[in-house]
């Protein structure tokens, strides 16, 4: 028979109606799954116990899928066909994808996703994304009795459309319906409860095997909001393990070892950092194939040293991320420790003497973004009353914005604005008779479009001929609350619309949005003047056409010494256009706008007589 | 008669209730519904109410309303492990016929 569960007073689910809804967190080493039972939040094991499940897929030539620990342990012998860390792929284009020559993979490039060619043909990121939540989700369903009513899935703050629309298919392919998307950090803070506690900031130090990132959120009234994100994703525990495993073999005094060796003496440089998480000291004692023998003994102290410059290196996007926020440490609440690596000692010292304050450990730091993301499944999947429930809040990693003329970029939604939201901008024809109009959207710090990301591109047709900047064009930004973004333009006279839901063909590499945003502080200055430039360019190519088209419908009026001094006037505003000198080309606008000033006045008149011909005062 | 936990059932439930921060007991009792006629009700009891009947049992307490008793009298509840799914069992020795999953059941 069914075995039961206990359930909040008054909530006994009816037969057959249990909402079983799990917690996913989707990392780029490890995954894994909980669920809340008899009203605890509790991580699923597999069948020998174990909580973590590697994300690594191999796809075997006899077909077969390995998942997990059996996959990693064969990636040494088949590395090519076994896929780890697949998570930097996701939603990335191969250019995205940094240090593809020390990978073991044969990438294919592919419109909008790399592709891993393996012995099972060419696997996208999602693909292998699914195999793993394929993975978790039978184990949920082996644990729970029962098929899942929905998932909610983690992702990283700084995700952007296409990570996180990758993420989603990859559920959907899995079979999973995605109740939520929820970002890593403020999963972490669900699980400590901080959605109970009373008001404030919160920082969250997420240092994981791979990657480190920090993020700030703020709780009101039960609802949290991320106000910034920072990090580092080329730095983790892996660092740790390399730095304990450098100092082996030089104390040791041996020579570079084999691939085998090599592998043996970095597992013992990462059971001696576990090791030192709990004692003063750890002995390593190994021999390897060369005869040769490690036989040293690392103190706690040591270790710290030696380690040091990398746990410093966590504090520079935690200083700037706070920097962004506009906070100092002293503002933050609380601190919340993510990752095995914060489980160091002094890694938990240096983020206390930080933030001047005790971080909170503990929760396993492992587990507590699982955790959140379980408490968070239950309560989407209607297992709280109503009066318990909460709306989360995230925000924008880049702004949001349009291709506007001349090549700069509108923002609509800035960075660091909550989602869900929506804003609308009006825009107009920059041509007489232009029936259409292109729209480019583009994420980003920078003023111009060649600096920010291409997201997509749609056409508004059917726009009345009107002249140009009479049609009045509302442009809508929608953002939902997993952060997918749709867009639509609406001509206003007509209601002629044109939609597009952003999935767009590749996204943003973390360390790119970084690389971004600092570039947008650093070319600040830069960027205004680039958009006075082209602001004045747009202005400058709008005062020649129309005056060309006056000289063609009326350049009678003139005569040719009058003609010469326009034409004159338009050549000088041609060159300047091509120019980059923005003071001259606003003098040649002026001169040009004073030479035709008596000509456009003509044209007034003309077109006024031609508009009285033939009638009496009278009838005016 | 009333009703009794297994030993392992009542280190589970205090365990819960422990780790939940709150609850006096464990409240049993059945519903009318499910496709044979009656559903079990398994719930953390947060207060008691004057008509419950109380049975302790390996130091938890279970909570029963009057009206629901004839159907579980004598009923002994276990927690189990079936593979990696895990939960309570009712021991029913009044249930004359259930469907097929166990999870309603008819007297």
């Amino acid at each position: 028979m069914a075995l039961l569960q206990i359930a909040e007073p008054g909530e006994s689910t009816a037969p057959h109606q249990h909402r079983l809804a799990v917690g996913i967190d989707l990392g780029t080493t490890n995954s894994l799954v909980a669920t809340v039972r008899n009203s605890v939040p509790v991580v699923l094991n597999d069948e020998q116990g174990r909580a973590l499940l590697p994300s690594v897929v191999r796809y075997g030539a006899d077909g077969g899928v390995v998942v997990g620990h059996a996959a990693q342990s064969a990636q040494a012998q088949d590395p090519r066909n076994t896929i780890a860390s697949v998570k930097r792929f996701m939603g990335r284009s191969l250019s995205d994808v940094a240090h593809v020559e020390s990978m073991p993979y044969v990438f294919e490039d592919a419109p909008g996703m790399v592709r891993l060619r393996t012995a099972q043909g060419a696997k996208s990121p999602v693909e292998v994304s699914a195999d793993i939540l394929r993975a978790l989700r039978s184990r949920a369903e082996d644990s729970l009795g029962g098929p899942l009513t929905g998932a909610v899935i983690t992702v990283p703050a700084y995700f952007d459309d296409a990570q996180r629309q990758a993420t989603k298919d990859a559920a959907r392919l899995a079979g999973l319906e995605v109740l939520r998307l929820l970002n890593e950090p403020t999963a972490a803070a669900i699980a400590y409860g901080l959605d109970n506690a009373s008001e404030g900031l919160y920082a969250v130090y997420d240092l994981g095997g791979g990657t480190f990132d920090i993020s700030i959120l703020k709780l009101s009234r039960g609802v949290f909001e991320v106000l910034a994100t920072s990090g580092d994703a080329a730095l983790g525990g892996d660092d740790f393990d390399h730095r304990v495993y450098c100092w082996l073999i030089e104390a040791s005094r041996i020579g570079p070892p084999g691939l085998e060796d090599m592998r043996l003496v970095h597992m013992e440089a990462r059971r001696a950092k576990e090791v030192l998480s709990a004692q003063d000291s750890v002995h390593v004692g190994v021999k390897l194939s060369t005869g040769d023998e490690i036989d040293l003994t690392l103190t706690r102290a040591d270790f710290a040293a030696m380690t040091q410059k990398l746990v410093d290196k966590t504090l520079a996007p935690t200083r700037k991320a706070l920097r962004d926020a506009g906070l100092s440490p002293q503002d933050v609440k609380g601190v919340v420790m993510v990752g095995g690596a914060t489980r160091m000692p002094h890694v938990q010292r240096a983020v206390g003497e930080f933030f001047g304050q005790v971080p909170l450990t503990n929760l396993d730091p492992d587990k507590v973004v699982a955790i959140g993301a379980a408490i968070q499944a239950n309560v989407l999947a209607g297992n709280r009353s109503a009066g318990e429930d909460w709306l989360l809040l995230d925000v924008i990693p880049l702004s949001l914005g349009l291709e506007t003329m001349g090549g700069l970029v509108e923002k609509v939604i800035p960075r660091n604005s909550t989602i869900p939201t929506a804003r609308a901008q009006e825009f107009t024809t920059f041509k007489d008779g232009q029936t259409a109009m292109a729209i480019h959207v583009l994420q980003g710090e920078r003023e111009r479009v060649s600096d920010c990301r291409s997201l997509a591109r749609f056409e508004l047709r059917g726009i009345p001929p009107m002249a140009a900047g009479a049609a009045r064009i509302r442009v809508s930004f929608q953002v939902d609350a997993d952060g997918l973004l749709s867009v639509s333009a609406r001509e206003m006279t007509t209601g002629v619309e044109a939609r597009i839901e952003v999935k767009p063909s590749y996204g943003l590499a973390d360390d790119e949005v970084a690389r971004m945003l600092k570039d947008g502080f650093e070319h600040a200055q830069e960027d205004m003047k680039a958009r006075a430039l082209a602001e004045q360019r747009v202005e400058a190519q709008r005062l020649h056409d129309a005056t060309v088209a006056a000289l063609l419908a009326d350049g009678d009026l003139l005569d040719t010494s009058e003609r010469a001094v326009v034409d004159a006037s338009l050549a000088a505003l041609a060159t300047a256009v091509k120019g980059e000198d923005v003071a001259a080309l606003k003098q040649a606008i002026n001169d040009a706008g004073r030479a035709t000033d008596e000509f456009a006045a003509r044209r007034m008149n003309r077109s006024i007589q031609r508009a009285l011909a033939g009638r009496s005062v009278e009838s005016l | 008669m009333g009703v009794t936990l297994t030993e392992k059932a009542a280190r589970h439930v205090a365990g819960f209730i422990a780790k939940r921060g709150r609850g006096v007991g464990l409240r049993l009792g059945v519903r009318t519904s499910g496709c044979s006629g009656m559903a079990y009700k398994l719930e953390f009891a947060d207060d008691l109410a004057p008509e419950d009947l109380v049975f302790e049992s390996h130091g938890v307490k279970v909570l029963i309303d009057p009206q629901s008793l004839p159907y579980i009298d004598g009923t002994e509840l276990d927690f189990v492990r079936e593979g990696l799914n895990e939960g309570f069992k009712f021991n029913n020795p009044n249930v004359k016929d259930e469907c097929g999953c166990g999870e309603s059941f008819n007297v």
